[in-house]
């Protein structure tokens, strides 16, 4: 934090997130998604400047993590390998201005390749695969790169109208250097024929927005005779530093260096 | 070249989806009913050695015709007892870092109750935008099928009331009505930590308020 020398100590982040455009995201109310009918606030948000609570963030470590978390075909393996088609997912994570977002946390569950989750509350027909559990996570590495293996979720049909399938996904949860960079989403398959139906997937207010959920077949990453790959990107909030108003022309790091010399000489003399 | 392109481009944040039903699978896969990582992120954000009062968070989470919501994902994010957050960009003089206490937790709504509960200390004040402190607070991070982006909220306490009269957040919101949905009522309890009561209400009469942040 720099020394003003008209304000004295500056309390604002000197650096601040970009306002959230809301028009990249799905509404609240999309009554084709049933569900959000009543889940949805009705009042406007109260839109806040950024100060330390939106700027920090829970900050992870790889020794946190488990050797095969991010190998969802191994982590819940008991007696064998988990059933379907083998797939890498791999990709970046940036922010907007285009900087990687390093050390970022992805989290990824899904379910097996019937279309089942692992969770006490699925009463899907579908069978539970004893080998599969369906949940891994990462940390980004220096160039906000990720990756994991696992087996293709299936699509499965959910209860909206009565024959509504979910298209194949992969949920994210990805948790970025900041507190507004949170975010929750689903990743797609290229050319899955439910995509166009799906209430969820179309409740994304534009076409754009809705290809940049899809997953792309990545050839140059297959691994020869064992599996394809999916390329996803993500992008996060963007950051960058503040103009103006905590970094006044003043506030240059010579003369702040100065100030700080002031400072200390000051709080010497009292002592 | 034009003009334009000399500005450097802004990319479309990735467009959000619900965390749907399962969400537990991948980030509480314990409630979901297995057990797969060593290391589980969960409601306790304390040890023995945290510093600061030891304070319980009770609430429930309801939805827009008053029914107790069970499929919920909470994640909560606090300063320490000193008031700073334990991240780089927190520089704040004078107030050390307690490297017992990270300040995140993560808390999943019971599937027969729907009340969820955090563990925690409470935090200390932190810097304003102005240098002018803010009211103790736990920032709040709402998720669940039916919610299309996750909802950001402020818890702050019943105990710090002439701290909240000041807070600068809490009076950006004109309508004063609203204000009272953003404070934890504290309980004493005869045995083990204050409890903070702090219902959340998605939409209709008593909405809580939601931050754009």
């Amino acid at each position: 934090m720099l020394a003003n020398p008209v304000l004295g100590r500056v309390h604002a982040p000197d650096a601040e997130y970009l306002m959230r455009d809301t028009t990249s995201h799905p509404a609240a109310l999309a009554p084709e998604y049933k569900t959000s009918v009543l889940r949805s606030p009705r009042l406007s948000k109260i839109s806040l400047q950024n100060s330390l609570s939106e700027v920090t963030a829970p900050v992870f470590d790889a020794r946190e993590l488990g050797a095969l978390d991010n190998d969802l075909i191994m982590n819940a393996a008991v007696d064998g390998m988990p059933i379907g088609e083998r797939i890498v997912v791999h990709g970046y994570v940036h922010d907007q201005l285009g900087r990687p977002v390093r050390n970022a946390l992805v989290e990824v569950w899904q379910c097996n390749a019937s279309g089942r989750y692992r969770h006490k509350k699925d009463q899907y027909i579908g069978a539970l695969d004893p080998n599969f559990g369906g949940c891994g996570r990462m940390l980004t590495d220096e160039n906000g790169y990720y990756a994991y293996r696992t087996i293709r979720p299936g699509p499965y049909p959910w209860r909206n109208r009565v024959n509504d399938w979910r298209p194949a996904h992969i949920h994210y949860a990805i948790s970025g250097n900041g507190w507004v960079q949170r975010l929750i989403t689903q990743m797609y398959f290229e050319g899955d024929p439910l995509i166009p139906q799906c209430p969820i997937l179309q409740s994304v207010p534009s076409e754009e927005q809705v290809r940049g959920l899809i997953a792309l077949q990545d050839r140059s990453h297959f691994v020869q005779l064992d599996s394809r790959a999916y390329r996803f990107d993500i992008v996060l909030r963007g950051h960058r530093a503040t103009l103006f108003e905590n970094r006044v022309q003043a506030a240059d790091p010579r003369e702040a260096a100065v100030s700080a010399r002031k400072d200390n000489s000051a709080k010497g003399a009292k002592r | 070249m034009s003009h334009q392109q000399l500005l450097q481009p802004i990319v479309r944040e990735t467009a959000s989806q619900t965390a749907g039903p399962y969400v537990h699978i991948g980030l509480a896969p314990q409630a979901a009913g297995f057990d797969i990582f060593e290391n589980n992120f969960g409601n306790v954000l304390v040890d023995d050695k945290t510093k600061g009062e030891r304070i319980r968070i009770e609430g429930r989470v309801y939805d827009g015709i008053g029914t107790v919501l069970k499929d919920v994902l909470i994640e909560c994010w606090q300063a320490n007892a000193a008031g700073r957050y334990a991240h780089p960009a927190d520089r704040q003089d004078g107030k050390p870092l307690d490297k017992h206490f990270r300040g995140w937790g993560r808390a999943c709504t019971d599937f027969d109750t729907g009340v969820y509960s955090f563990d925690t200390i409470k935090p200390g004040s932190v810097a304003g935008r102005n240098g002018r402190p803010m009211a103790p607070h736990i920032n709040l991070w709402i998720v669940a099928r039916g919610i299309n982006l996750g909802l950001n909220t402020r818890m702050y306490f019943s105990d710090e009331a002439e701290a909240n009269a000041k807070d600068a957040v809490i009076n950006l919101i004109e309508w004063e009505a609203r204000r009272a949905t953003l404070i934890a009522q504290r309980e004493e309890r005869k045995k083990g930590p204050a409890v903070y009561r702090f219902d959340i209400r998605l939409q209709g009469e008593g909405e809580t308020v939601f931050f754009d942040v």
